[in-house]
């Protein structure tokens, strides 16, 4: 077997503040292989985001990463200093947020920006740069590349500035992309667009992409893999297609029938109200880091919980074409 | 006597002025500047239905909302509750009765609910505003009422919001609605600041409620999958006008405008049926300066040359068997789409 | 008034309130930081001492320096230490008229306080309440009064009070001046700080009113009155309070500042500023224990203000963006 691109091993990122110490990652593992697209989902305070900010070396003080490993094309990248992590960043793995504003500077023109990362990046000449980053804007499907070049950022609408920040990153040729809810802020149209950039890009040119939403529908449309994070572990990982359609780990299963769809019809007869009947639930809330329950982290929530969920932790285990954690599941409660 | 709808929207318009201060306008020799965000809206609503809106951003819902509740005064255009014209002069004491019907749910339970007030105060303050409750021990009791009602247990009035997750202030955001007993709801993007397994929660709820109070609701929401589950019939909005009118099964089974088409397809296709999907280009224009003509035109792959000149009226689709189902776009008129 | 239910005690456990009260206080993060801010704590208690000092003044104080006949003018110039005619030991000596320094700065410290604490609050009142009504009406009357503050803050907040200070007497009766002193002296400081309140709150009223919960106020048909005075002056307090503090070492200082120039109160009812003003008369002529110890006094309790409010900006500062 080839070696993954990424490897995440037995990661665990804890918050200590003065009360107690947060454990926000608690022993989650992953490999992304080369030119894969693995979609992280999870909802608020899963993990996922804490997640791709322990890769990039970016955990917000007091977080800290106190075990584990992280290895980029088998070397690991947790230990460096300062420098030779910024190098990694700039270089090799690329970084999407949510708001395209984050990553790019209002004052600067969005080409002037683009021709900058090449110079610090590439041994270029200004004209070369330029060309280059037209042909990169062209790439990333903005319209008029040659006139767009000289737009400031706040002339753009939303998307373009999404597109705008996939040029930058993909100035320096990343082998990896972190993309943090790219399209969470945009509108459902746009969303179509984005998606379907980021995916043609990781096949034309082999960029392997770390996809983290909250949004199923994203994970469904892009992604290779899919891990379903859930109170800082991960509850089931596998191919998208076998994750999203059979489901193994409760969780993962409330997850799919709690979303509404526009092409399963319930069932149930219609209420007075008229539309569709009720979604599934899952019960209650996601516990908060300070409480997060022993054993299976989902088992006051979970209808099939027995005691050993409620004791013991179950870790990711082979379950056909996926990995899944719990006792129920894998048939050893 | 003929039941009337009990919101009746006609004409709506309603139009922002965005024009720089009066200082600027005059040294950088500017004119005034206007956005409309809604033009020319009618629709009604009948008792105990979901009409939804539907729309990107921009596409006026949340104004048209706003209108409704008495947030915003209408540009032009009437809306009529009950049977009483909101902008009628002459029937201010109805109007502030019928004030108390209509309530709101607000997208963010984050921003919606006071900090610095327990639960208690919040759901009450209905009660005390409207003047339906006045004896401290009585509001008591019907705020634990509201709130067993909603899911929340009594002594959660005690709390205050930060104690809460987004959901559950979802619950008090509800609670307090419910407290000036409406019998019309207004929900803007109500779960749209949610996680999904929580958003079924609130859907639901949502769902029982209307079921057992006899509520009718406005509900708003770029989410076409939440739309399909809650509503009873749908009008799409884009750049402030009301492109399609529909009911659920109609309009995602066989969507006529080509805006529909456009983000019927645009949804992620979770259930993996493995459906083509077709991306249209272009993003939505600014309302402040829209395309003549049908303001879909430069992104319509029907458009032809009346598309960019003439705006298509919002016309029956059958207009010799009237559906209930409406279209503004000549391509479907002229049955070149 | 405001309806009265967030201080309704649950129909259960009302005895459990203070002490649930206190102790979420106690755990507070802001309560927390402060007693890991030795700084803030050494601010804090050196405030609350000098305050409660000069508080008790008339109980504490060795001689009463307000009242001539207690004076002997035989202890003139005594130096610290020294002993007076009626055998009393006047710890930081005593001034030319032979008032002991020590009473004379509890009394004067009292005074300083005073002017300091109903200036801010005057300038308090006066700016949150246009500031909030600035930010939430709009418009006309919002570029009025945010005008009227931007010519203000572009003088020197000394100048203004000078200004307020000399047409405030010039309309006072002379008889009256110095019983109108200590009034005429806290408006015209107050009247020299409310546009930064003002502002800090204009500001603050334009983001709460644009949320939710005000919207959801006025659809249950509240009247602005009652929106701003429940649901929006609670939400933009916080940074009110950090100003308010701050402008406390402010108005303490510009009270001396006015004093020391002699336009504020009377020697009769010598301020630290007076005792200043009157110490720098002796200073090259040796006795400079006169102006040394009004001095210290002054700067001590400034400082000790303006640490304890730069230190709850810092906490607070999450908040404040």
């Amino acid at each position: 077997m080839t070696q993954p691109l990424l490897s995440v091993r037995n990661l665990r990122v804890e918050f200590p503040n003065r009360r107690q110490n947060l454990v926000a990652i608690d022993d989650v593992s992953f490999d992304i292989a080369r030119s894969e697209i693995l979609g992280v989902v999870g909802e608020s305070g899963a993990g996922k985001s804490v997640t791709g900010a322990a890769i990039m070396g970016l955990l917000e003080p007091p977080g800290k990463m106190t075990a584990g490993a992280i290895l980029l094309d088998g070397e690991r990248i947790d230990r460096l200093d300062l420098g030779a992590m910024r190098r990694i960043r700039g270089k090799r793995i690329g970084m999407v947020f949510q708001d395209p504003l984050t990553s790019l500077n209002p004052v600067f023109r969005i080409g002037d920006q683009i021709v900058e990362t090449l110079h610090a990046h590439l041994d270029m000449s200004g004209a070369e740069a330029r060309a280059r980053a037209i042909a990169l804007l062209r790439e990333v499907g903005i319209p008029a590349p040659n006139s767009r070049i000289d737009a400031y950022p706040h002339e753009l609408s939303g998307g373009m500035r999404q597109r705008v920040v996939l040029a930058l990153v993909l100035c320096t040729e990343p082998e990896l992309i972190i993309a943090d809810e790219p399209t969470t802020a945009l509108d459902v149209s746009v969303q179509a667009q984005i998606i379907s950039l980021i995916k043609s890009l990781a096949r034309t040119r082999g960029t392997s992409v770390m996809l983290i939403t909250h949004d199923m529908g994203v994970i469904a449309e892009a992604a290779d893999r899919v891990a379903v994070m859930y109170a800082g572990r991960i509850a089931e990982i596998g191919p998208v297609r076998e994750v999203l359609k059979a489901p193994r780990h409760p969780y993962a299963k409330g997850l799919m029938g709690a979303i509404p769809s526009l092409a399963r019809v319930n069932d149930r007869a219609a209420p007075p109200g008229g539309g569709q009947g009720r979604l599934t639930l899952i019960p209650g809330n996601m516990p908060r880091l300070n409480a997060i329950p022993a054993g299976c982290a989902f088992n006051p929530r979970c209808a099939n919980a027995v005691d050993r969920c409620r004791r013991d932790r179950p870790g990711l285990e082979a379950l056909g074409p996926v990995q899944v954690a719990c006792w129920v599941a894998t048939g050893q409660a | 006597m003929i039941k009337s709808p009990l919101i009746e929207v006609e004409g709506l318009w309603r139009q922002f002025d965005v024009s720089k201060p009066w200082f600027n306008r005059i040294i950088e020799r500017e004119p005034r500047r206007t956005l409309t965000a809604v033009a020319d809206v009618s629709f009604s609503i009948e008792r105990g239905e979901t009409f939804a809106l539907v729309g990107e951003s921009g596409s006026g819902k949340s104004t048209i909302a706003k209108v409704i509740v008495g947030l915003l005064e209408p540009t032009l255009g009437s809306v009529t509750i009950d049977g009483i014209a909101m902008s009628d002069p002459t029937m201010v004491d109805q109007q502030l009765q019928l004030r108390r019907r209509i309530q709101m749910i607000f997208q963010d339970p984050f921003a919606s609910l006071n900090p610095r007030w327990r639960v208690a105060r919040i759901v009450a303050e209905p009660l005390r505003a409207f003047g339906l409750l006045s004896n401290a021990q009585a509001i008591d009791g019907r705020v634990s009422e509201l709130l067993l009602l909603v899911g929340l247990s009594p002594e959660d009035s005690s709390k205050y919001p930060h104690e809460f997750s987004g959901g559950q202030r979802q619950r008090v955001a509800i609670a307090r609605a419910l407290a000036a007993e409406p019998d019309f709801l207004v929900c803007d993007e109500p779960t749209s600041a949610l996680d999904v397994s929580v958003q079924a929660q609130i859907l639901n709820l949502m769902r029982d409620l209307q079921d057992g109070l006899g509520l009718t609701f406005l509900f708003i929401s770029h989410n076409l999958a939440v739309v399909r589950h809650m509503a009873s019939r749908i009008g799409v909005l884009y750049l402030g006008r009301l492109v399609e009118v529909a009911m659920p099964d109609e309009l995602f089974d066989a969507p006529r405008h080509p805006y529909t088409r456009l983000l019927l397809d645009a949804v992620p296709d979770i259930d993996m049926t493995g459906r083509v999907r077709t991306t249209v280009d272009g993003e939505i224009p600014s309302p402040i300066d829209p395309p003549p003509g049908c303001s879909f035109h430069p992104r319509c792959p029907l458009a032809n040359g009346r598309c960019k000149l003439e705006r298509p009226p919002l016309l029956p689709l059958n207009a010799a068997q009237p559906t209930g189902r409406y279209v503004a776009c000549h391509a479907v008129a002229e049955a070149r789409g | 008034m405001t309806t009265p239910a967030d201080t309704t005690p649950l129909p259960k456990q009302p005895p459990m309130r203070f002490a649930a009260r206190w102790s979420r206080a106690w755990d507070s993060d802001l309560s927390w930081n402060f007693r890991h801010s030795p700084v803030a704590v050494a601010a804090a208690v050196t405030a609350v001492l000098f305050m409660t000092l000069a508080l008790l003044a008339p109980w504490i104080a060795p001689q009463n320096a307000f009242d001539p006949g207690a004076v002997n003018l035989d202890d003139g110039f005594l130096r610290p230490m020294e002993k007076g005619a009626k055998g009393m030991t006047h710890v930081f000596g005593t001034d030319s008229q032979g008032r002991d320094l020590l009473s004379a700065i509890l009394y004067g410290s009292r005074v300083s306080l005073l002017v300091g604490f109903a200036s801010v609050g005057f300038s308090m009142a006066l700016g949150v309440t246009l500031g909030l009504i600035a930010g939430f009406v709009g418009g006309r009357i919002d570029a009025l009064i945010m005008r009227i503050a931007d010519i203000q803050l572009s003088f020197p907040a000394i100048l203004i009070a000078l200004l307020v200070f000399g047409v405030g007497r010039g309309l006072i009766h002379p008889t009256q001046h110095e019983r109108m002193a200590v009034m005429v002296l806290i408006i015209a400081i107050g009247l020299s700080h409310w546009a930064q309140y003002a502002r800090t709150v204009r500001g603050a009223t334009l983001v709460e009113k644009s949320k939710e919960y005000v919207q959801a106020a006025r659809v249950m048909g509240r009247s602005p009155a009652a929106i701003m005075r429940e649901h929006v002056l609670p939400n933009v307090l916080g940074p009110v309070l950090v100003i308010a503090t701050i402008n406390l070492a402010l108005a303490v200082i510009e009270e001396a500042t006015l004093s020391f120039l002699g336009v504020g109160v009377p020697p009769t009812q010598a301020s630290l500023g007076t005792l200043i003003r009157i110490g720098q008369q002796f200073l090259f002529s040796g006795e400079r224990w006169i102006l040394f110890f009004p001095a210290a006094a002054l700067i001590i309790l400034a400082l000790a203000i303006n640490l304890l409010g730069d230190w709850l900006r810092d906490a607070l500062n999450p908040r404040l963006k």
